[in-house]
């Protein structure tokens, strides 16, 4: 290696050098600390004691509660995600019509990406109020004799946290309108001399061709989703988990078990497992995306 | 002259169907319009709701049916409700925390993606695809461990915990970023490399300045999670005077009878710089240029 090239690599380490210390103390060690700690029984305070697969065991069989806040997460996935695929997918296909009042319909639908922390979590709350708020006073109207509790009800406090969540999604267009903006417009214009209509238009043309940024949203969208928890934390009263736990998600009961109850190492089997489910599942979805999502220039 | 008839008779389907083309376009346009009126009314709504209860009297606030134009509008509500709780100390706290945050993010994070972006080293892409997959890992498997780290530091109690990490590059913002340096012409820092200047000066006075749309971007994203966030510090802070604006806000609804025109009034002044933000750079955002282009790589 010449000097100027030794020089040159000398000065690249040290520019990356705060991502790497960052790496090394704030993820890398905390992770490997935090798969040692799931097989201790360790409590910050005292010395951390070996007990092998003790916490893994447990979890499994012998804790309903990690059960519940599995499928609280598991029905939040399965509904919050793909409805907030097809609310920022629909938003920007609307929007990427000709239409009057283009800019003004922009700056609303980004609302939500802005409007976000305690301050909106406690609207809902007010939104969705069993009595006072103005949904079940609109159900009440058109003669809904006994508006669901939402928030109190152990069936409705799940719809409400994922209706939440589809309000936060439409702000997710930004990113669907640049993919659309890239779909090249022959495509339309031919479809549009077959007579195709704007649905088969849509299923034909737009999906396939915005299918690398739908796949993008759904990785990662999944994974955010497995680790909603802070809004259940702050509109479940006292952060409990809700009425009969049916807001206690995965994440929540974590922060519960370890800086509630300071069973840091049972809490970091939970980490562990949650590592290892979103690992598995974004692993098979990138199987499975080979069937689905088209590349362009990519032969096939 | 004889022959145009005969063209009439015998038009190209496509040629036929041309104007029922037009109406259904139009008709899909009009359809989209209303959907978009209505998505509109939808997100638009909790926000008004909010703004229309922090300016009633309370009878009001309890009324049925529901009063949407407060009358008369109580705009002592806001500053009674500044009262309840010390957020004048709030606001300072959140403030600085928030602009050691930036401060940070936006000087490691720059320098980071200035190496992966121009430099040349071994090992240059093995360590690009470790920052791109730690991406991936969940917030949660580091949560408990940092914390351990940070009470064994005896740094739980104060801000360190939540300031400190912002100033090592996290993967996002340098990913951002690098994708955007990639971007600038490197025969600008070659020209500067002639005349002498180390890479710190190019990385300064070349980069940095042609890279505002990026660095504000990254400005305005970590301005907003810092006001935003929430579990940090409420993990971290124990110290009533160290609270921030979002700790207040909910200790206010849990230790008082909830008082709700008070609590959207502070709600809504707590959201306020974010907002004020939003539109001074609405343009950046609404395009999505920076952001997009960063995401696409």
């Amino acid at each position: 290696m010449s000097a100027a090239r030794r020089r040159e690599a000398i000065t690249g380490y040290l520019f990356i050098l705060p991502w790497l210390i960052g790496f090394v103390v704030f993820v890398a060690g905390p992770m490997l600390f935090s798969l040692y700690a799931s097989f201790t029984d360790y409590d910050v305070t005292s010395r951390m004691k070996w007990v092998g697969l003790d916490n893994y065991v447990r979890l499994f069989t012998s804790d309903d509660l990690f059960w519940t806040s599995l499928y609280n997460t598991g029905f939040y996935v399965l509904f919050a995600v793909p409805l907030g695929i097809v609310t920022g997918l629909l938003i920007a296909v609307l929007l990427n019509q000709r239409i009057p009042g283009q800019r003004v319909f922009r700056t609303i639908f980004f609302l939500p990406k802005v409007l976000t922390g305690v301050a909106v979590l406690l609207l809902w709350l007010w939104v969705f109020n069993p009595e006072f708020g103005p949904i079940n006073t609109f159900l009440r109207f058109i003669g809904v004799q006994n508006p669901p509790l939402w928030f109190s009800d152990p069936t409705w406090a799940k719809p409400a946290l994922i209706i939440m969540s589809m309000w936060g999604a439409a702000g997710g267009y930004i990113i669907y309108l640049a993919g659309l903006q890239g779909v090249p417009r022959h495509l339309y214009e031919a479809a549009n001399l077959d007579g195709a209509s704007p649905l088969r238009q849509f299923l034909s043309i737009t999906v396939p061709m915005m299918s690398p940024t739908i796949f993008f949203k759904l990785i990662t969208g999944i994974s955010a989703a497995f680790q909603f928890w802070e809004s259940a934390l702050i509109v479940s009263e006292g952060g409990k988990g809700g009425p009969s736990y049916s807001t206690l998600f995965y994440g929540l009961y974590m922060w519960q078990k370890a800086f509630t109850d300071y069973q840091m190492g049972y809490a970091s089997a939970m980490a562990w497992i949650l590592l290892v489910i979103i690992l598995i599942i974004t692993a098979l979805q990138f199987y499975v995306s080979r069937r689905w999502v088209y590349y362009e220039g990519e032969v096939r | 002259m004889t022959a145009k008839p005969e063209v009439q008779a015998q038009p190209p389907a496509t040629v036929l169907s041309r104007p029922t083309a037009r109406a259904v376009s139009t008709l899909w346009k009009v359809i989209a319009f209303a959907a978009l009126c209505a998505i509109s009314a939808a997100i638009l709504f909790p926000a008004l709701w909010m703004l229309s209860t922090s300016l009633k009297v309370d009878t009001q606030v309890y009324a049925n049916p529901p009063v949407w134009i407060p009358n008369p509008l109580r705009w002592a509500n806001f500053s009674e409700a500044w009262k309840l709780a010390p957020f004048a100390r709030y606001a300072l706290n959140t403030t600085l925390y928030a602009a050691a945050v930036v401060f940070g993010t936006v000087l490691s994070s720059s320098l980071a993606a200035y190496g992966f972006a121009k430099l040349r080293f071994p090992g240059r892409n093995v360590l690009f695809s470790v920052l791109l997959a730690t991406m991936m890992i969940p917030g949660m498997v580091t949560l408990i461990p940092q914390y351990i780290l940070f009470s064994k530091l005896h740094w739980v109690g104060g801000y360190l915990p939540l300031v400190v990490p912002s100033f090592f590059a996290g993967a996002f913002f340098t990913f951002l970023l690098r994708q955007f340096f990639m971007s600038i012409p490197e025969e600008l820092s070659e020209a500067a490399r002639v005349d002498g200047a180390g890479e710190l000066w190019i990385w300064w006075r070349v980069i940095m300045p042609l890279s505002t749309p990026a660095l504000a971007t990254v400005a305005i994203f970590t301005f907003e999670g810092a006001w935003d966030s929430y579990v940090g510090p409420l993990l971290y802070l124990n110290d009533e005077r160290l609270y921030t604006l979002q700790i207040g806000l909910q200790f206010f609804r849990t230790a008082t009878v909830v008082q709700w025109q008070y609590l959207m009034a502070a709600a809504l002044m707590v959201m306020l710089p974010v907002v004020i933000l939003f539109f001074v750079f609405q343009r950046h955002f609404v395009e999505g240029s920076s952001i997009s282009g960063g995401l696409k790589g």
